[in-house]
């Protein structure tokens, strides 16, 4: 397939945006300056941005504990998720949710759920919704290698295969559910082949290869959107960061953590851009500075954001 | 106007509701089988005749379905949910307690939940795991609504204001109230049908009712307490005593109102419920009655519920686990002598 060059730079920064906001943003946590907990995706972005970018308006990806990746590829403003982590009025969530609940359902990302594997008949209703609607809209759940164990995966993912719906299962794995390696919780090979359980396609791939991941995920999103059911798409990934704010993956081998820091998608899909001379080093570098200066904006701003008032915790329960 | 069971008067209830408006449909366990059951209590019996797209008959997945049904009502259709037994709630307890009460909330408002959990209590026979009244596990969690319906004419206004709501609402029917017919007669049945008005009517969420005025002692019961509590009532007016019966019709918001006009009057309070005592609906009114009209008092509270067990299946050990007419009366009487 052939791209435009404005369109492989568009999939180039926002995957530098990602990992420059996480890079950030864990540091702005572990200094003590940003409240609450951190769940964080660097080198999960080619997994996360190459499914996204598949998707069209109106479309609706459910998310995990680890959302932040999943908020910015899907279009959430910087400004908006950083200010929902500092529990800010301005937030996405106006600070109710915090870090775990980033989305916004009008940008097509339902709060992320932090039940692992509770987003699964979630996403399942979306697309049920859509069915009924009559609407051409697809619902993408966004899940982990610990979530495919869960009961609540084999409800909805099921009932997403029996009723032909428009919805999308896409596994991250990244080889770690928390800090157990899936070859403990998994006897089969793969995640995907759980799928002929269900009686629906299922595609393990290189989660790290964006184009990969973009061409992979429009196919499996026409399929669904076209009356051809769900797929379960399973993304081999890695995630170059502890699980959570203070872990330092003393679980992850390190001969297994310098590989995936050699394989990480950003630096293969920078490679693959200088060597079909899409783009030049200086060019390249000139979108990192400008992502930089963007995040920086982004972080004054949240410092500097609007507080709620502390008896705002007793609004938004009810309609009525 | 038309005299109706329960189970009948919800069945033409839903049907009108889904008529009236298309984005209302009902998705659940066993509720649109041809020649089947119209869900465990016949409630959805037929609907799949009219409304073939909108009964959606799901595979035994209690927490797939709330979760479909939360996904689906954020996008703007309008599910009435249903779980055969009110104890299958626990296995859609994360769906229920983590997704659907904090969404909206954890979302600051921006969205919507207008979703409608139905389910049948009630200790009928069929052993532990098919008899809680599990509207009290449902109490302390912040962002659902809850009532409890006890005749015809409530169910169906109930009903309707909980579908019209934009809120999460949990509606929890008793087995032995709906009337249901044929195959489905439940042994030990009460008579719960009303005349229901061919107009569109609602019952305010939030609204108790006084199903007896009175003025020695005031009685609250919800679902086949609320009758058990009107038979004791029966039984007191022989005795000269005069009880007043609230049936609290929502418990979640609680109508205090309604229930401190009639502590102010009476001083005399016995709250009867088919739940366990520990933590029950008794302990949260009686909690709130002594922060804010325990100058009302003249007794100390009763409360008469079932004892702290699951609920066993003998019934001989049936009938001493529910509370019946006499042991609330029983509560009055001390409750009026002290």
């Amino acid at each position: 397939m052939s791209y435009e060059t404005d369109f492989l730079l568009g999939l180039y920064r926002r995957m530098v945006l990602i990992r420059k906001f996480e890079e950030r943003v864990k540091y702005l946590f572990l200094e003590g300056i940003m409240p609450g907990t951190i769940h964080q995706c660097q080198g999960q972005e080619a997994a996360e941005v190459g499914v996204c970018w598949a998707l069209e308006e109106g479309d609706v990806i459910t998310s995990t504990h680890r959302p932040h990746g999943h908020a910015l590829a899907r279009g959430l403003g910087v400004q908006e998720v950083m200010d929902e982590l500092f529990g800010k009025v301005t937030g996405c969530c106006k600070g109710k949710g915090g870090s775990m609940h980033m989305g916004d359902l009008a940008k097509g990302m339902v709060p992320a759920v932090a039940i692992v594997g509770g987003g699964v008949p979630i996403a399942t209703g979306v697309a049920l919704a859509f069915k009924m609607k009559k609407q051409p809209n697809v619902a993408v759940c966004f899940m982990g290698d610990g979530a495919a164990n869960e009961g609540a995966f084999h409800e909805g993912v099921n009932m997403g295969a029996i009723w032909d719906l428009p919805v999308v299962y896409v596994v991250e794995n990244n080889l770690y559910g928390a800090s157990t390696s899936v070859d403990l919780v998994y006897k089969t090979k793969t995640i995907s082949e759980r799928s002929s359980a269900y009686g629906i396609p299922g595609l393990t791939i290189d989660g790290n290869d964006v184009l990969k991941v973009y061409e992979t995920a429009r196919e499996v999103i026409e399929r669904a959107r076209t009356g051809g059911g769900p797929t379960l798409l399973e993304l081999k990934t890695y995630r170059i960061t502890g699980h959570s704010r203070r872990d330092p993956a003393l679980y992850q081998p390190e001969e297994e953590k310098a590989q995936a820091l050699a394989d990480e998608p950003i630096g293969r899909f920078r490679k693959c851009l200088l060597d079909l001379s899409v783009a030049t080093g200086e060019k390249l570098d000139e979108i990192d500075a400008e992502v930089d200066r963007q995040i920086e904006i982004a972080v004054e701003g949240a410092q500097a954001g609007t507080d709620p008032r502390p008896e705002d915790a007793l609004e938004d329960l009810f309609v009525e | 106007m038309k005299k109706l069971s329960i189970a009948e008067a919800l069945r033409e209830c839903i049907r009108g509701e889904m008529r009236r408006d298309e984005r209302v449909f009902c998705i659940g366990e066993d509720i649109a089988i041809p020649g089947g059951w119209g869900g465990a209590f016949t409630v959805t019996l037929g609907l799949e005749e009219e409304f073939a797209d909108r009964m959606v008959n799901t595979p035994i997945a209690e927490s797939g379905l709330t979760g479909a049904a939360l996904g689906a009502a954020m996008m703007g259709l309008r599910p009435i949910a249903d779980v055969q037994y009110s104890d299958f709630l626990f296995c859609a307890m994360d769906q229920m307690a983590n997704q659907v009460a904090k969404m909206r909330y954890m979302s600051g408002g921006k969205l919507t939940v207008p979703l409608v959990m139905r389910a049948p209590v009630g200790v009928t026979g069929r052993g532990s795991q098919h008899a809680q009244n599990m509207e009290t596990f449902f109490l302390p969690l912040p962002g659902v609504k809850i009532v409890c319906p006890a005749t015809a004419y409530d169910a169906v206004g109930l009903l309707r204001s909980a579908v019209r709501c934009d809120d999460p609402v949990m509606i929890f029917e008793h087995k032995l109230l709906y009337g249901s017919k044929g195959a489905r007669v439940e042994s030990g049945s009460v008579d719960a049908s009303s005349e229901i008005p061919d107009e569109d009517y609602t019952v305010p969420i939030g609204k108790a009712i006084v199903r007896r005025e009175g003025a020695d002692v005031t009685i609250v019961g919800t679902l086949l307490m609320m009758h058990r509590a009107l038979y004791a009532a029966e039984i007191l007016a022989a005795e000269g005593i005069s009880a007043e019966v609230i049936d609290p019709r929502t418990l979640v918001p609680f109508d205090f109102e309604t229930l401190r006009a009639s502590v102010a009057k009476t001083g005399r309070i016995v709250i009867a419920e088919e739940s366990p005592k520990r933590s029950g609906i008794g302990a949260e009114i009686a909690a709130t009655i002594a922060e804010e009209m325990l100058e009302h008092l003249l007794a100390p509270m009763k409360r008469v519920a079932a004892p702290n067990t699951p609920a066993p299946f003998s019934p001989l050990m049936e009938k001493f686990y529910v509370p019946d007419a006499a042991r609330i009366a029983q509560a009055a009487r001390e409750a009026v002598s002290f």
